[in-house]
């Protein structure tokens, strides 16, 4: 095509980019003309600018237009012209749908066509736009084509690829056959080539339905085991520099993976292959090119991943380890990367975890002396991976040194893994409260704010550390320049614990408010603020400083600071400082009350970084290794409750706090729940929704107080308060019998939906409750987001001899946020007119269940929360409400209007509001109730 | 599975493209744009192997242009490596000892040797021998068309 050729070389010659669009947009003026010219173009012309236009999208420019000439082209006889429009529509179509359907014909004319290369093109044009209508359309067809005897070998190839393109779009068009079996099959095909296709496609295959393809094992094993003992010339082509089929070795160890290891029949053979794969690992190579030993180690490390798949095999583990050690120092850098990527996931195999132990040193040199900053991220993942008690000291110690000088790409990740392996591996905490003041000092940007709460969070919860942390960061603070997030934990934890260390004159209350308020000018606000809160913790804290506060607090640049919660904090903290006695000083600023114990924050974080699932792996099975292997029994977490009695060896990042979702009947409507809170017995289930739980719920929708659940030993009663996003709820435990409950243990629970959008958090209580004794629990409510199911109280506790289980679901409701707003009429039917989106409007229409009763109705009204604005509408017999939903990220208003037909006993109620699922749960809410 | 396979050259120009997972327009020229920034920054001896994104991205360059698959996290990337080599091989032989200007003029015809060798992100055939029969077919037929397409040319047909 020499208009082509000629264009390309315009193109290039174009000294800039401007002269390059204008020869571009010149070239795609003539082809529109063209294409739109009365005289009909013949194929090769059609052909010449669809290759033109396909240039130019290569180019980097937007097409659109050329598509129906590409497809015309699809019809052609030419093979030539055929092939430049599949080119096009592969390259070029999405999915268009109105062309689809005309590229469909023209590939159905090509698949009955017989023809193998025509078919090879059409085969090749479903799976490039592997679209949903292509797969409706030859998800039925292909199979046939590919277990037809007399299908040649490429298009056998062909179509195996194109299943495989039209099974991972939409394998629900893919109907599972008779063909399948066939499939298998192929995999003891003459032809390599149609091997090779097939393995890809069954591998896939094999994942969603192992049951159906499991006599592709013992077919891959055999033909596995023929390839690794061919000599390297058997295989003909299939040969690559002296390695026999190294595609179609790595796709088979791939496939294996898809299963357990085989019966033992099989897996002997299987053994024989993978120990025949390490032992060439140690043959003097056959060629000295690179494409040799890449290609022999891909097979090798392929085999590795199998035998840590298995992870059944301890010799062949040990053989892995010490074939990746060698790797770890071998002269490619590509080796030394895969080893190390690939000897983490080894760490976590109890066989050969102590093996992989043993390359420490490797591993930390690498750390120091790679030069490609991706070789050194393997190297960190490798050293977190490796880390246990007994050298989590010594890999602590040398990623904070590497961290000093670490690539800024990778340093929020080495923090997060520092701040998880200190805590977890902490024996001592003055080490760990050390190691992330170290860290706060290397790396103090790139601490993000879970690290340094959680820092806090241990402290607090920790008795025997508090003395030592508060010595450690005073000490710390000593330095001219701290980081500001240094301050911060200072000045929290100097705040709470500042007084365990004013017995030593260097360290007296003056000495650390002005050790503390010499960082105060230099710090942003919201470590201003935290300050000020130091400040008047002080003031409770040690009487004798408080003058020297309150003149900090009264001086203009606090009371007067144009910031407002600076101002705010000055003033109320000046004011609490006056007037309030020394007992209400010390009630207003109690010390901190244990956090509760959830998954670590910093663990959350770095599974966000990395994506949940290498880490959640790796941190679980490292868990029960470290049971088996290292013989320090990690104890199941004590039957109190983790919070008040932490126990040192038990799992600091509360990752064992919270057992699987539990067995037995789900405690909510929406299925598995999650402990967000304290919790005991980690081993019983909870127990299904107490019968009359629903009613009980209902009923208090509307009010506040009451008693929710009773039964012959237990009644809990219920006080709460809400104000805004946020509420406070008392629950009471009664016990009503003369004997005690024993470790009586309340949960809350909130399902996966629920968790995000409604924060609780309590303390626990005594787990022993005295006969006839009522015991209280404080519960504090923040509403994130708007919500639909509540959360479930599950109680647990022994009465005698035998075991209690109760749940109740807990009566918090989104209406529970509502402020009542009051409005005028024009006001309301304003706002009423602008609410008018389908799907902001929902509406119930149900019969009475209680008598209809104008005054009980209005009660319920302002019960449930929303303003009863009376004389609005022109219908006095009709109800309308109005309030807004507060919740921490936004506000939602709200507008409700109820229509009693008291000749039918039916109501109609109408919620509007900005948000459909707000709507529709206050409808459902307030419907329950009439 | 492969996701993509991008050619370009040391300044930064793309040559070829191939996707295997329906990407939009924009997300294309994005992850081009950004992943060609990542892949030119590298210097020689480095590893051939990163992270990038939720992929593992291997590259290797020949002479002025760079080879680039995005594959998934469970794939191998040496055999990866070796399919960027085997693909130049093929071109190296159909060509003639290929240069980057081949390839700039002849586009259609690295496409079809690479969708010859890949389909839908795996694997076809990994001969070098059943690769090049099937596009010197493919030029057979051409050839015996050409003659015809000559005369309609010349508006004698």
């Amino acid at each position: 095509m020499r208009g082509l050729a000629v264009f390309i070389s315009d193109i290039r010659n174009c000294k800039s980019k401007e002269a390059e669009i204008k020869r571009i947009n010149k070239e795609l003026a003539n082809i529109r003309s063209k294409f739109k010219g009365d005289k009909a173009l013949d194929g090769y012309s059609k052909k010449k600018y669809v290759c033109k236009l396909l240039f130019i999208f290569l180019l980097g420019h937007d097409i659109d237009f050329g598509h129906m000439e590409a497809v015309n082209l699809l019809s052609s006889n030419r093979y030539t012209e055929k092939q430049i429009g599949y080119l096009f529509i592969s390259v070029l179509v999405n999915s268009n749908s109105e062309l689809i359907r005309l590229i469909n014909n023209a590939i159905k004319n090509d698949l009955a066509s017989r023809n193998p290369t025509f078919m090879g093109l059409a085969l090749h044009c479903i799976a490039s736009v592997g679209s949903r209508e292509m797969a409706e359309a030859f998800a039925g067809e292909i199979p046939k084509v590919l277990v037809a005897g007399d299908t040649m070998d490429s298009v056998k190839q062909s179509a195996a690829l194109c299943l495989l393109r039209l099974y991972r779009t939409s394998p629900d068009l893919v109907p599972m056959g008779d063909w399948t079996s066939r499939v298998v099959h192929l995999l003891n095909d003459q032809h390599l080539g149609v091997v090779t296709a097939a393995t890809s496609l069954i591998t896939t295959l094999a994942q969603k339905n192992p049951e159906e393809f499991k006599t592709s094992v013992s077919l891959a094993v055999s033909r596995l085991s023929r390839i690794v003992t061919s000599a390297s010339t058997d295989l003909q082509d299939y040969t690559y520099y002296f390695v026999p089929a190294p595609w179609l070795s790595v796709k088979l160890l791939r496939l294996l993976q898809c299963y357990p290891p085989p019966d033992p029949a099989v897996r002997g053979r299987l053994t024989e292959c993978l120990e025949t794969i390490l032992n060439k690992a140690q043959e003097p190579p056959k060629s000295k090119k690179v494409q040799h030993s890449n290609a022999k180690n891909a097979v090798l490390f392929e085999a590795i991943s199998l035998i840590i798949h298995h992870d059944s095999e301890p010799n062949l583990l040990v053989r892995a380890c010490n074939q990746l050690g060698q790797f770890l120092q071998h002269r490619e850098t590509n080796l030394r990367y895969l080893a190390l990527e690939s000897m983490c996931t080894l760490a976590s195999s109890e066989f050969s975890h102590e093996a992989v132990k043993t390359h420490i040193e490797t591993v930390i040199n690498a750390l120091k002396t790679e030069r490609d900053v991706s070789v050194r991220q393997r190297a960190v993942d490798l050293l977190y991976a490796m880390c246990d008690r007994s050298n989590a000291p010594q890999i602590v110690a040398e990623m904070l040194s590497y961290l000093e000088t670490a690539d800024y790409s990778i340093r929020e990740e080495i923090v997060l893994k520092v701040a998880i392996l200190a805590e977890k591996y902490a024996v001592d905490y003055t080490w760990y409260v050390d190691t992330i003041l170290n860290l706060i000092r290397i790396a103090g940007d790139y601490v993000s704010e879970e690290v340094w709460y959680r820092v806090i969070q241990i402290v607090i919860n920790r008795d025997d550390v508090q003395g030592c942390a508060a010595k450690t960061v005073f000490e710390a603070l000593q330095a001219p320049a701290c980081h500001e997030n240094l301050v911060k934990v200072g000045g929290y934890i100097l705040g709470e614990f500042g007084n365990l260390i004013a017995g030593d004159p260097r360290s007296s209350p003056l000495i650390q408010f002005h050790l503390l308020h010499s960082k105060f000018h230099l710090c942003s606000v919201p470590t201003r603020a935290l300050l000020l809160s130091t400040y008047i913790k002080f003031v409770n804290l040690f009487p004798e400083v408080k003058p020297t506060i309150q003149d900090v607090l009264r001086s203009d640049s606090q009371l007067r600071n144009a910031d407002v919660e600076l101002q705010q904090r000055a003033v109320e903290y000046l004011r609490l400082s006056t007037v309030a006695s020394t007992d209400i000083l010390a009630t207003v600023l109690e010390e901190m009350p244990p956090f509760p114990e959830r998954e670590s924050s910093i663990l959350a974080k770095l599974k966000k970084k990395k994506g949940p699932s290498t880490v959640t792996d790796l941190e679980d099975t490292k868990r029960d290794r470290s049971v088996d292997v290292n013989g320090g029994p990690e104890p199941a977490p004590a039957s109190t409750s983790a919070v008040s009695t932490p126990s040192p060896s038990a799992d600091l990042l509360g990752l064992g706090a919270a057992p699987p979702a539990p067995a037995g009947p789900p405690p909510s409507s929406g299925g598995s729940g999650l402990l967000v809170d304290v919790f005991s017995d980690s081993a019983s289930v909870v127990a299904p929704l107490a019968p009359g739980s629903e009613d009980n719920f209902a009923r208090f929708v509307c009010k506040n107080n009451g008693v929710l659940f009773e039964n012959q030993l237990l009644q809990i009663g219920l006080k709460s308060e809400f104000r805004q996003n946020l509420g406070r709820m008392f629950i009471f435990y009664g016990n009503k019998t003369s004997t005690q409950f024993l470790n009586f243990t309340p949960t809350l629970i909130c399902s996966d939906d629920l968790q995000p959008n409604l924060n609780l958090q309590t303390k626990p209580v005594d787990p022993t409750v005295e006969g006839g004794a009522q015991v209280q629990q404080v519960v504090n409510i923040e509403c994130v987001s708007d919500f639909t199911e509540a959360p479930v109280l599950n109680i647990q506790f022994r009465y005698g001899g035998t075991f209690q289980n109760v749940s109740v679901q807990l009566p918090i409701t989104l209406n529970k946020f509502f402020q009542p707003t009051e409005m005028a009429s024009q006001d309301f039917f304003q706002r009423w007119k602008q609410l008018s989106n389908p799907q902001q409007e929902v509406q119930n229409i149900f019969k009475a269940k209680h008598p209809m009763d104008t005054e009980v109705t209005k009660a319920k009204i302002i019960g449930f929360g929303s303003a009863l604005l009376e004389e609005v509408d022109p219908n006095p017999a009709n109800f309308v409400g109005a309030g807004i939903i507060h919740t921490k990220t936004t506000q939602i208003g709200c507008l409700l209007r109820l229509e009693p037909n008291l000749q039918a006993q039916m109501y109609r109620l109408t919620l509007r509001t900005s948000k459909e699922a707000v709507s529709q749960r206050l409808c459902e809410l307030l419907s329950a109730q009439f | 599975m492969m996701r993509f396979m991008l050619l370009f050259s040391r300044q930064g120009k793309l040559r070829l493209q191939k996707w295997y997972l329906a990407t939009s327009d924009k997300e294309r020229k994005k992850m081009v744009r950004e992943l060609m920034q990542v892949v030119l920054a590298r210097k020689p001896k480095m590893c051939s192997f990163l992270e990038w994104r939720d992929l593992k991205v291997v590259y290797k360059r020949y002479a002025s242009l760079y080879f680039c698959c995005a594959i998934e996290g469970q794939d191998n990337e040496l055999i990866t490596l070796e399919l960027i080599h085997r693909y130049v091989e093929l071109l190296d032989k159909y060509f003639g000892s290929v240069c980057e200007l081949d390839i700039i003029f002849n586009f259609e015809k690295a496409y079809f040797i690479l969708d010859e060798f890949l389909m839908g992100g795996d694997v076809q055939d990994t001969s070098k021998k059943s690769v090049l029969k099937a596009i010197e077919q493919a030029d057979l037929l051409q050839e015996d068309e050409s003659p015809r397409s000559v005369l309609e040319e010349m508006g004698l047909a």
